[in-house]
């Protein structure tokens, strides 16, 4: 249970149209993420489908049921916000039995669930507490636990995790992943950040401008990105884009290639080039080679023991069949 | 960084703070002062108002030519009944306007507090014959409609800026969560917001206890508020400093012990937002 479909959405607030006609389906028990850069419609999106804002075309059905004009009390969702919006002047108990309460269960069995719920997500000991006595990972677990006691048919995750340092990050997003897992119901997941897309999606859809570049699995993505936007935002560091008579030698208007696809050589290869800036993360390095005449600043990603300094020069070497190439409208030549 | 405060300096801040504080008490302090003092040590040098005995002969004299409890109680109607009044009506006012606004919600606040700039005066005529024709005049009902209507701008103004600081995916988070739009107001917005609620109410409450303007000019005797009990004891034949004094201070006692109790809750629901 947990099937959305829209059928031609589209937003517009006043004269601007944030997203022209839209068509997508989310199949049940799916984890789909949206990503795109700031601005591109993603949180809108799914604050349609939420119901939290008003649809100005086209049509939404939640588990085949028409659901454009319910309100979002009535669409059986449960969303999680990026500032986690809890209740301030509740306690933690109360901010997860609050949903329960709304649906009017029992005493005995909200606290039953409730208590259920605080010890899938460790928060046993805070019942009690205020969100103000938090952490911020406590409270993003609060957030989560509110929605899950309730059992909705999907859950939406505006920018769950933004809020939250680094290391909480890589941590919470492991906890989303295994509730996933656990609990097999459908979630939507919005962020801006493509390493929490790749490493969490079943599917992937990217949007730019309200609009959908591409809908796949994140190995999809990154290997056949259907055009330069997608090949340069999906990808961490970004693919190396460009144009000019490289292009040309293999039919392309622009080509591209990512960073772990080059081979770096301080002898021999087939362009040259000097470094600026290297990188080191340990494991690998990643370097920044200026003057090789194709992009302004080519990033080629090496072994961590490569040895190059600042100023350098160094050979690269593309693997030949990992490059990725596109028409003068954007567009992937297969 | 913080600022460095050297000692000379803090006692410099601590003395100019403790002038400015004085000199703003000093008419209420003084006032206190002549109330307990004879009609005739009232108008002496202030030197020798302080030597004289102290008396309560005001007080009796004021509690027998008037009837103080009358005028406290018609005090108490105007001030409470206008703000309750009020505050039904501006709470889901400021919540629209906090939470839907439209195109034209900014000109309705500015024209609400527009009203507030016209001098009541300008209105005394209308208003009066108003209450004139519906038999109005010197009743408590007319009064709590009038000062209520006086100081919605304010109380829609200061919920409005209150409410607005509640994040607003809070109450999407209700509305998520499965309330109803009275059950997220009721359980969400309303406890939230009660620091806003409550200071609201003190400062309408107090500015209603104070309004001498329409009270004086709409009632005679049965309606009468403690400001025209004030007012009845500055008399064309002469001042009568001590039972003025007297007068003026059996009226502002109440307020003032009100506002003293909950000034802590009243700077905070003032400066709400400033200081976060």
């Amino acid at each position: 249970m947990g099937r959305i479909t829209l059928d031609k959405v589209s937003k517009s607030f006043g004269e601007v149209e944030v997203i022209p006609p839209l068509d997508l389906t989310i199949d049940d028990g799916e984890f789909v993420v949206f990503v795109g850069p700031s601005g591109c419609g993603k949180s809108t999106l799914l604050r349609l489908i939420a119901g939290l804002e008003d649809v100005s075309g086209g049509e939404i059905r939640i588990d085949r049921e028409p659901a454009t004009h319910l309100p979002p009390a009535k669409r059986r969702l449960a969303m999680v916000f990026q500032s986690y919006a809890l209740y301030p002047h509740m306690t933690v108990r109360k901010n997860i039995a609050f949903p329960l309460r709304m649906a009017g269960l029992d005493k005995a069995e909200q606290d039953r669930k409730v208590e259920e719920a605080a010890r899938v997500l460790n928060l046993t000991d805070y019942l009690d507490r205020r969100p103000g006595q938090l952490s911020g990972g406590q409270r993003q677990r609060v957030a989560i636990g509110r929605s899950i006691v309730r059992e909705p048919s999907a859950f939406l995750f505006d920018e769950p995790l933004s809020n939250l340092d680094a290391a909480l990050r890589v941590g919470m997003r492991l906890e989303i992943s295994e509730l996933h897992a656990r609990l097999k119901t459908t979630m939507i997941y919005v962020t801006h950040d493509q390493v929490e897309a790749m490493t969490m999606a079943d599917k992937i859809v990217v949007l730019q401008a309200g609009r959908i570049e591409q809908v796949g699995s994140p190995l999809e993505l990154y290997r056949t990105p259907k055009n330069v936007f997608v090949a340069g935002f999906i990808g961490s560091p970004k693919m190396n884009l460009f144009s000019g008579p490289e292009a040309a030698k293999h039919d392309a208007h622009t080509i591209g290639i990512r960073p772990e696809h080059i081979a770096a050589s301080t002898t021999e290869g087939t362009w040259q080039g000097r470094v600026v800036v290297s990188e080191h993360l340990g494991s690998d390095t990643f370097l920044h080679v200026h003057d090789t005449g194709l992009a302004e600043v080519m990033t080629v990603r090496v072994d961590g023991e490569f040895d190059v300094r600042h100023g350098d020069s160094v050979f690269l070497t593309p693997e030949p069949d990992k490059i990725h190439r596109f028409d003068a409208a954007g567009l992937r030549i297969a | 960084m913080a600022r460095a405060v050297t000692p000379r300096r803090k006692a410099f801040n601590t003395l100019a703070a403790w002038i400015v504080g004085v000199l703003v008490f000093f008419p209420i302090l003084w006032i206190v002062i002549l109330s307990f003092k004879t009609e005739g040590d009232a108008i002496k040098t202030p030197l020798a108002v302080l030597s004289a005995p102290w008396t309560m002969e005001s007080y009796a004299v004021v509690q027998e030519r008037s009837d103080y409890f009358r005028h406290f109680w018609n005090s108490v109607v105007i001030s409470l009944g206008s703000t309750v009044i009020g505050l039904v009506i501006a709470v889901p006012s400021a919540w629209a306007m906090a939470f839907v606004p439209g195109r034209r919600t900014k000109d309705v606040l500015m024209w609400m507090l527009s009203t507030k700039m016209l001098p009541p005066v300008g209105v005394l005529l209308p208003i009066y014959l108003i209450c004139q024709s519906l038999g109005l005049l010197d009743t408590k009902i007319a009064l709590v409609v009038i000062l209520m209507l006086i100081n919605l701008p304010i109380m829609i103004w200061m919920l409005y800026t209150y409410f607005k600081e509640i994040p607003r995916d809070i109450l999407e988070a209700a509305r998520m969560d499965g309330a109803s739009l009275k059950e997220e107001v009721l359980y969400v917005l309303l406890p939230m917001a009660v620091p806003g609620i409550a200071s609201t109410l003190l400062l309408n409450i107090i500015l209603a206890w104070n309004e001498s303007f329409w009270t004086l000019n709409l009632t005679a005797a049965k309606a009468a508020p403690l400001t025209a009990f004030i007012a009845s004891y500055s008399s064309p034949e002469g001042l009568f400093y001590a039972k003025l004094s007297a007068a003026s201070t059996m009226a502002i006692a109440p307020i003032l012990i009100m506002g003293w109790f909950s000034q802590k809750q009243l700077v905070r629901g003032l400066t709400f937002g400033a200081v976060k």
